[in-house]
């Protein structure tokens, strides 16, 4: 595991190998949507975390092994859901267009 | 305490911008949230510099909260007003804060900055300057706050309300998931404590829920209020807004927030940790 996959965010710093990340990018239209709010729900539903994203519409989480959901809230928009899987060791990367 | 006299709307604040009366105040886990815009008129406390003494690990000490509140302007007279990221947990934190220092002038806008920018007002980048005071704080009140030595008394005597995530709980994660996981300290839970994560008490936008469901919430979850509580999390902010809840929204004045939280008391040598889901024996 070394540096960042194309178009996502950069994994400077980041022990790959000992994390389970879940990270991505936000976009409406095409375009990158800042200030979105990502939240990480656990298998049975539960709010684990939740971050804004940034300027370029990303966002990341340190998770562990199993099955996530990724709710997004952004002004003007539903919420939308959508499932990740994510491993220690390994980063899953989630494109998520609102 | 009750409902009205803790929570703004963000209505509310917008409408008070600029009462000179009223300090609005952002304090955000990423301190440089403020710096990328914010309510007008708002000045920030940086948790991490502002709200930590720089030496000890600890609170501020009484006359490191009057030379903060007196450098930014903030009078024994000003009504305080919080907001923040994260559903407002540094906000509560911060209020916490206001309350063990004896400032009762202090209210959070409920839902905080995600509130404010899910409904697309106004953020700006100037900083407001502000005319410094003469703050005097009253002495720390330990009423409100829990030690590692409360804690461990209290297992299978009080209401221990762990409000992290389930998976921090049962010791699967070491801290929220939007933080890298590498700690020093062990996983889990005191026994006897129950799980109510603190966001359990909040709507999606950041709300607090009404005081039926809040009260629901937690009797189904096993907590006698006729008991005391103490509320913890990792650091001491998520339990800050479930301290909120009991004793400000709900007014259970027997209510603690044990701010060295897990990441104390899962450094102790000797105390007992329970795994897992169940919350386990005394």
């Amino acid at each position: 595991m070394c540096g960042a996959t194309a178009g996502g965010l950069s994994l400077d710093g980041v022990k790959v190998d000992q994390e389970a990340v879940i990270q991505g990018q936000v976009t409406r239209g095409g375009e990158p949507v800042g200030n979105a709010y990502v939240r990480l729900l656990d298998k049975t539903g539960e709010f684990t975390a939740e971050v804004p994203t940034s300027a370029t519409g990303h966002f990341r989480f340190f998770a562990n092994d199993g099955d996530w959901t990724l709710r997004t809230l952004a002004a003007g928009a539903d919420p939308t859901d959508k499932k990740v899987v994510a491993a220690v060791g390994s980063v899953a990367e989630v494109a998520i267009a609102i | 305490m009750s409902r009205e006299d803790t929570l703004v709307s963000t209505q509310w604040a917008e409408d008070n911008i600029d009462n000179d009366q009223v300090v609005l105040i952002e304090v955000d886990e990423d301190t440089t949230s403020y710096d990328k815009g914010h309510i007008k008129g708002a000045i920030k406390f940086d948790w991490t510099n502002d709200l930590q003494d720089q030496v000890r690990r600890d609170i501020i000490n009484k006359e490191g909260f009057e030379a903060l509140l007196s450098k930014n302007g903030v009078s024994n007279d000003h009504t305080v007003v919080l907001y923040g990221g994260n559903n407002n947990w540094f906000a509560a934190y911060a209020y916490w804060y206001f309350k063990l220092y004896g400032h009762n002038d202090v209210k959070l806008v409920d839902g905080g900055r995600k509130k404010w920018e899910l409904e697309s007002r106004e953020l700006v980048q100037d900083i407001p300057e502000r005319t410094p005071t003469t703050y005097v704080a009253k002495e720390l009140d330990t009423t409100k706050r829990a030690n590692r030595d409360d804690v461990v008394a209290a297992i299978g005597v009080q209401n221990l309300v762990d409000v992290r995530s389930p998976d921090e709980y049962a010791g699967r994660l070491l801290a929220p998931a939007h933080l890298p996981q590498e700690q020093a300290q062990r996983a889990g839970h005191p026994p006897t404590a129950s799980n109510i994560p603190w966001s359990k008490a909040a709507n999606d936008d950041g709300t607090f829920k009404s005081n039926e469901e809040l009260t629901k919430l937690y009797e189904d979850a096993g907590v006698d209020f006729s008991k005391d509580t103490i509320a913890y999390c990792r650091i001491g902010e998520r339990s800050s807004h479930t301290w909120v809840v009991l004793h400000e929204l709900l007014g259970h004045e027997n209510t603690k927030n044990y701010d060295g939280s897990w990441v104390e008391y899962g450094s102790l040598v000797g105390v007992p940790i329970v795994l897992g889901d169940e919350r386990g024996e005394a």
